[in-house]
């Protein structure tokens, strides 16, 4: 449904895309993730017709964005970063405008807005101005405005972004109906909604794809080497060399310490499951046994290491690179990990907490629906894979 | 045809929900209502007169109504550059632009929907001056022939005003900028020919033809001059093709 053939688009000396390929069938939802300054909002803006790339092609439902742009808009649906709403129009007036410039005829016009008001639900405040709304109901006006004319193609740039808790669900929702019918891409900097929506993910990194995968792929490619967090109470030894001779660990390091107790990140050869002989040899040792607990990787830590890779190659390619992955997990659970990091340490809910299921909790309360939501089904996806 | 048609209805709405419509209208009619007061009165005293000729029968075209066009014209002038400058530089601000951008409507369509909607409210406001000059109708006998003809060269000046405001709103985000550059331009137009005096006929004649109330004044005698017509549409047309290469410009260069 979209294809995107070695576009590269270069501003004078600068280079925003690289060389960028990818397709997306039809009816799939494809998240596109990366760092602030990717080059995610140009590749949209080239896919829009916006902006022209500067090599390479790109195709929306079979028709070139350069060569054939109206019949490619006429299929496309865009929400750009900030929603393009006009202050002085009522969101009524400004949605008939919408579908006068996509060409819906007169007599359609009034069931289409309708069908788009009620499917964002924003029928509330057809009446008001767009210049009065709020944050949430213009990124909705927005998205209404998009999948308005029955566009093949959905292009969202954040389209959860600015949205309360509920709102995001809410989205969320709407777009995963989308699918099927219409093949969406959204950017996206929450990785968990990349995990709950998305059925493909391409992560882009200085304008270049670092990695195309479904999530789980993702997740379960970058487990290759496991690591585990162990956190003992040496009575005064240093418990690291004996950790080093169990047999399937492939290094040892010191993650904190404190008061006589250390933590530890054990690298596990791939395939293996240390867990008992580490057990064993600590029991064995004398030392108390506060913490052991697989540090799986969560999107957080694949999108950090591919990126910081991407980087900065010489430092993550060595063994140190799980070990920066593992920390900057653990930073990234920074409000959450520290409390989450009592004897359950749900590994998957820290991060994922501290992005969407935080702000759930607080405002719906119960977080019944909403909260679990969020929490348990990108740690869901991970067991599987580790399973 | 129907895309250019919805984004000048567009236009021409966001003219009146923000004050500017008001404003420009309400500024013009003072402006040519004091004009129009202060040539009748001339016309009072030369029909009395009071200038040591006696009572006489004075035409109204020549003395009343030509000098008022003129004048007109130095209005339009200072007002138009208001009238254009917010059309592309608010929509880039605002990112509506991309809204447009990427909807299926061609460069030119935004154009000429662009422009026809500042045309349309300049129109109206020569539609308001027309209650003045039918006065004229009522009291008098002036001839219709040079006032149509006026009007036709008022309506394409305007144009002409038109196209450069867009021309150059199109190259900035900013209003105010776009406002003051549009008539620091319009306003070179207007003198381009004051320092022709002292150089070169060659030049004299080539900055006369360029000066842009130069080609005014047949109009308001009421001589249709296709040299004059021409000149005037093609301004436009190099005014809105300008535009057309700066949203491309403006394209490649993100």
């Amino acid at each position: 449904m979209v294809e995107v053939e070695h576009v590269t688009k270069r501003y004078g000396s600068f280079t925003a895309v690289d060389d960028l390929s990818f397709e997306v069938e039809p009816g799939e939802i494809l998240g596109f993730l990366g760092p602030n300054g990717a080059g995610k909002t140009t590749t949209m803006r080239i896919l829009t017709g916006y902006l022209p790339a500067t090599e390479g092609r790109a195709r929306v439902a079979g028709f070139d964005v350069f060569d054939q742009p109206i019949e490619a808009k006429r299929r496309t649906g865009y929400l750009p970063e900030t929603p393009p709403l006009y202050p002085e129009m009522t969101v009524g007036e400004y949605l008939q405008f919408v579908a006068r410039i996509n060409g819906i005829a007169a007599g359609d016009r009034a069931s289409r807005v309708g069908a788009a008001m009620e499917r964002t639900s924003i029928a509330d405040v057809a009446g008001r101005f767009c210049g009065t709304l709020s944050k949430g109901y213009r990124q909705r006006v927005g998205l209404a405005q998009a999948l308005l004319h029955e566009p093949d193609v959905l292009i969202l740039d954040e389209p959860t972004a600015g949205l309360d808790p509920r709102q995001i669900i809410e989205t969320r929702r709407l777009i995963t109906e989308l699918a099927g019918d219409h093949t969406v891409i959204l950017s996206t900097h929450i990785l968990p909604e990349v995990s709950q929506t998305c059925q493909r993910v391409v992560i882009i990194n200085r304008g270049r794809v670092v990695a195309v995968d479904s999530p789980d792929n993702l997740t379960a490619r970058l487990q290759g080497s496991q690591s585990l967090y162990l956190q003992v109470d040496g009575g005064g030894d240093d418990p690291a060399p004996a950790l080093r001779d169990v047999a399937g660990v492939t290094g040892v390091s010191a993650a904190d310490g404190r008061d006589g107790v250390s933590g530890f990140w054990i690298e596990v050869a791939p395939g293996r499951d240390v867990r008992r002989e580490v057990s064993r040899t600590v029991v064995t040792n004398g030392w108390g046994l506060l913490e052991l607990r697989a540090q799986q990787l969560s999107l957080e830590d694949i999108f950090l290491q591919l990126t910081t890779e991407e980087a900065d190659g010489s430092e993550a390619g060595g063994p140190d690179g799980t070990e920066t992955a593992g920390l900057d997990g653990t930073e990234a659970g920074g409000p959450d990990g520290t409390e989450a990091g009592g004897p359950d340490g749900t590994e998957a809910g820290g991060p994922d907490g501290a992005e969407a299921g935080g702000p759930d909790g607080t405002e719906t309360g119960g977080a019944q629906d909403p909260g679990g939501d969020d929490g348990a089904e990108p740690s869901d996806a991970e067991e599987r894979t580790h399973g | 045809m129907a895309n250019i048609l919805a984004l000048a209805q567009k236009e021409l709405r966001a003219y009146f929900v923000s004050p500017i419509a008001y404003v420009l209208l309400v500024f013009f009619a003072l402006l040519f209502g004091w004009f129009y007061v202060a040539s009748v009165n001339v016309m009072v005293q030369l029909s009395m007169g009071q200038f040591g000729m006696g009572p006489q029968v004075v035409n109204i075209n020549e003395f009343m109504i030509r000098p008022l066009l003129g004048n007109t014209a130095v209005i339009l002038l200072f007002l138009l550059p208001m009238l254009t400058m917010r059309s592309f530089a608010e929509e880039k601000r605002s990112g509506t632009m991309e809204l447009l951008l990427t909807s299926p409507l061609t460069d030119l369509q935004i154009i000429l929907g662009k422009f026809l909607g500042a045309l349309a409210l300049y129109c109206l406001m020569l539609a308001l001056t027309l209650l003045h000059i039918g006065l004229l109708f009522w009291y008098g006998e002036p001839e219709w022939g040079p006032i149509a003809s006026g009007y036709l060269g008022l309506l394409l000046m305007g144009g002409a005003f038109i196209s450069v405001g867009l021309a150059i709103s199109s190259m900035t985000k900013n209003q105010i900028v776009a406002g003051v550059s549009t008539f620091a331009v319009l306003l070179l137009f207007w003198i381009i020919n004051w320092i022709g005096d002292a150089s070169g006929t060659t030049s004299q004649a080539v900055l006369a033809y360029l000066s842009i109330l130069e080609h005014f004044d047949d109009f308001s005698k009421g001589v249709i001059d296709t040299k004059h017509v021409a000149y005037y549409l093609s301004f436009i047309a190099v005014g809105l093709f300008l535009t057309a290469k700066s949203m491309d410009q403006e394209r490649w260069n993100g």
